[in-house]
């Protein structure tokens, strides 16, 4: 290759090179050099990944299914219920195989949002209270929702190899940010009044932040983490190209072999796990007075078994 | 009002809002700088400018002033919720501005109940943890607190109320719900920023009667903020009248009605009803002057007033005879109303004799 040797003023940037790339290209250098401290973090990751879907499994899918119904209704209402029982019976009958494959993927997506909110909560509540820390969290934030997958895709299996645990940090990494943004949000959204009559009847940061600022800022935080669950389920068939199992694998191999129909089965059972877990926590966002003001334990199920235990007085 | 003890003391507060605002209030400790050379300078803006008073116990100090004239900022300042550019806070003798995090918060909880004109209630809260809110962070136990929040929310009559949400319950019903927040840890003061302003005529003047009423009762040390003269004058043991962060004038309603201090005193003051306000002793005229012009009147049938009873008492004893009215203070008699000078009175004219002293 001839490399220009004149220095064009007009057009610098084909003249100048700087090498970024191959730069860059260390990283995964420095991935492989250090897979051997990431694997005691890697097996313990691994461990809660698969005893997550050992449980979904080892659950009989009607009975797992009646389960979701139930939280369905106590976290929604019983017409939600009715749609997610109805969504999941579609997904059973897609094909035999579907239901298992579900509920792998519903592991990852599991374990991938308790993941998320671990990590998520604390930045967004620290990002709702400063301004310099939503300064400095913004950009990168911009750059895990930006940035296309399959960049990080190999440094995070030069680090930690293909399988469950790569999959669950590379859907971390693309469905964290709205739940750091919307926690943010609801922080700053609270009414200040209302957080000023806290201090001034002598509330602690601490207690302002547990009694007035979570607590009113929840429908915005579960609506990030709403996104957040859309988001992971969006990753599975990417994370599936680094052999994670599950739903996202079928829609890969139908397309290596241009299988329309299996593809088909592959993408409505993500859809359908989509609108159940969509429903339900849409249905934990909903506010008080939508309620009817009543505690939790009043409504859905638990609010009938309750009602049938209870004396009348 | 000097012989009670001053339960709140401000001294010199001053308040400069922006990032200069230290070097702004040096230059006007060196230079006395204007307000507009300070907006000018620093960027800066005043928004209170040396407030000095005090309020003794018992006592109900309104502050009146017109939106934007610094009367919320400077009610925020006895609790701390705003720290003063200069001055300081004494509460019981305590400085305020001297305390650490932790007695602060006691004494926010414990010594100081607060009303808003947001109301600011907690939606998420029922009436009754909105009520026991302080207690709660104090750690009062359960028990205590329900006690307590039945109590409060007797108070204000809401009995009944107490699992509803903020929600659920009408402006005015808010309100009441805020006053029992404030009154529930039985504390010293009471602060109150503008706390009817938000509601509609009646119904505040229906507050207006259930605060006076508790007030009354449970006879707390309150600084009352509002913009509406009527509801000072109501509700005020003393006013103080608030301009562009400037304590223009304090003093008691009858003073700043019939003695205003400057032309925007009088301004304010000019469309008031003088009949709830004027005393018989602002009026009357000495019972030996009246004596002179008229020697040999038998008083026996005449009304009798004291010298503390408004123009509006005066009148009600007025229109039953056609006497002049006889003020009696502790049995002897003191002064004479003629039906002129209460006719002039309520004017707002000065028809007394100039040698009328202050007999009371």
């Amino acid at each position: 290759m001839a490399e220009p040797k004149t220095f064009d003023w007009l057009n610098p940037f084909a003249s100048v090179d700087l090498n970024f790339s191959e730069k860059a290209d260390g990283i995964k250098g420095w991935a492989i050099a250090h897979r051997d401290a990431i694997q005691p973090i890697k097996r313990s990751l691994e461990g809660f990944i698969v005893s997550v879907e050992k449980g979904l499994q080892a659950v009989p899918p009607m009975v797992m299914l009646a389960l979701i119904v139930l939280i369905a209704w106590q976290a929604a209402g019983r017409r939600v219920a009715i749609l997610v029982g109805v969504c999941l019976l579609v997904l059973g009958f897609l094909s035999p195989a579907a239901w298992g494959l579900a509920m792998t993927t519903l592991a990852i997506v599991v374990a991938s949002v308790i993941a998320c909110a671990i990590i998520g909560l604390p930045l967004g509540v620290l990002a709702g209270k400063s301004d310099r820390f939503e300064s400095v969290i913004r950009p990168v934030l911009d750059t895990m929702q930006t940035i296309p997958a399959f960049v990080y895709l190999v440094p995070v299996v030069m680090l930690v190899g293909i399988g469950n645990v790569s999959g669950v940090l590379v859907t971390i990494i693309f469905a964290l940010p709205p739940l750091v943004r919307l926690t943010s949000l609801g922080i700053r959204g609270v009414n200040a009044g209302v957080v000023e009559a806290a201090r001034a009847f002598g509330a602690t940061p601490r207690q302002i932040l547990f009694k007035v600022e979570l607590p009113l800022a929840t429908p915005t935080i579960l609506a990030g983490l709403n996104q957040t669950i859309m988001l992971s389920l969006s990753m599975v068939v990417i994370a599936s190209m680094i052999a994670v199992k599950g739903l996202g694998n079928e829609v890969l191999r139908a397309m290596g072999r241009l299988d329309a129909g299996k593809a088909i089965i592959g993408g409505l059972g993500i859809v359908m796990l989509a609108i159940v877990l969509d429903r339900i926590t849409q249905g934990l966002g909903r506010s008080g007075r939508d309620r009817g003001h009543l505690p939790w334990w009043q409504t859905g199920p638990v609010g009938v078994v309750a009602k049938l235990f209870r004396r009348p007085d | 009002m000097t012989d009670r003890e001053a339960v709140i003391r401000c001294e010199g507060i001053w308040k400069i809002f922006g990032d200069k605002s230290r070097q702004a209030m040096e230059a006007v400790r060196r230079d006395g700088l204007s307000k507009k050379d300070i907006r000018e300078k620093f960027d800066c803006v005043v928004g209170v400018q040396d407030a000095t008073f005090s309020v003794g116990r018992g006592e109900i100090f309104c502050i009146m002033g017109l939106s934007g004239s610094g009367k919320s900022t400077l009610i925020r300042h006895i609790n701390r919720l705003i720290e003063p550019t200069s001055g300081a806070v004494y509460i019981e003798g305590q400085n305020v501005n001297a305390m650490n995090a932790r007695d602060l918060r006691a004494l926010r909880a414990e010594r100081i109940g607060m009303v808003f004109q947001s109301m600011a209630l907690m939606p998420h809260r029922t009436v009754r943890d909105n009520v026991v809110f302080s207690l709660e962070v104090r750690g009062v136990p359960d028990e205590v607190r329900r006690k307590v929040a039945d109590h409060a929310i007797e108070a204000v009559d809401l009995t009944g109320w107490d699992r509803k949400y903020p929600d659920e319950l009408s402006g005015g019903m808010q309100q009441r719900v805020g006053l029992a927040r404030a009154i529930a840890a039985d504390p010293t003061i009471l602060l109150m920023d503008e706390p009817f302003s938000a509601l509609d005529p009646l119904i505040r003047k229906q507050l207006q009667t259930t605060f006076m009423k508790l007030s009354a009762e449970l006879h707390k040390t309150t600084v009352f903020i509002t913009h509406d003269l009527d509801e000072a004058i109501r509700i005020g043991d003393r006013i103080a009248i608030m301009k562009d962060g400037v304590l223009v004038q304090i003093g008691t309603p009858e003073q700043i009605v019939t003695e205003p201090a400057d032309d925007y005193v009088a301004d304010f003051v000019a469309g008031i009803s003088k009949l709830d306000l004027v005393t018989a002793a602002r009026i009357m005229q000495p019972v030996a002057q009246y004596r002179k012009e008229h020697p040999s009147e038998p008083m026996a049938d005449w009304p009798v007033a004291a010298p503390t009873d408004k123009l509006n008492r005066l009148v009600d004893l007025a229109v039953g005879t056609e006497h002049p009215i006889l003020i009696k203070a502790d049995g002897a008699e003191v002064g004479v109303v003629t039906k002129r000078a209460l006719l002039r009175g309520i004017q707002g004219r000065d028809e007394a004799s100039t040698s009328a002293t202050e007999a009371a």
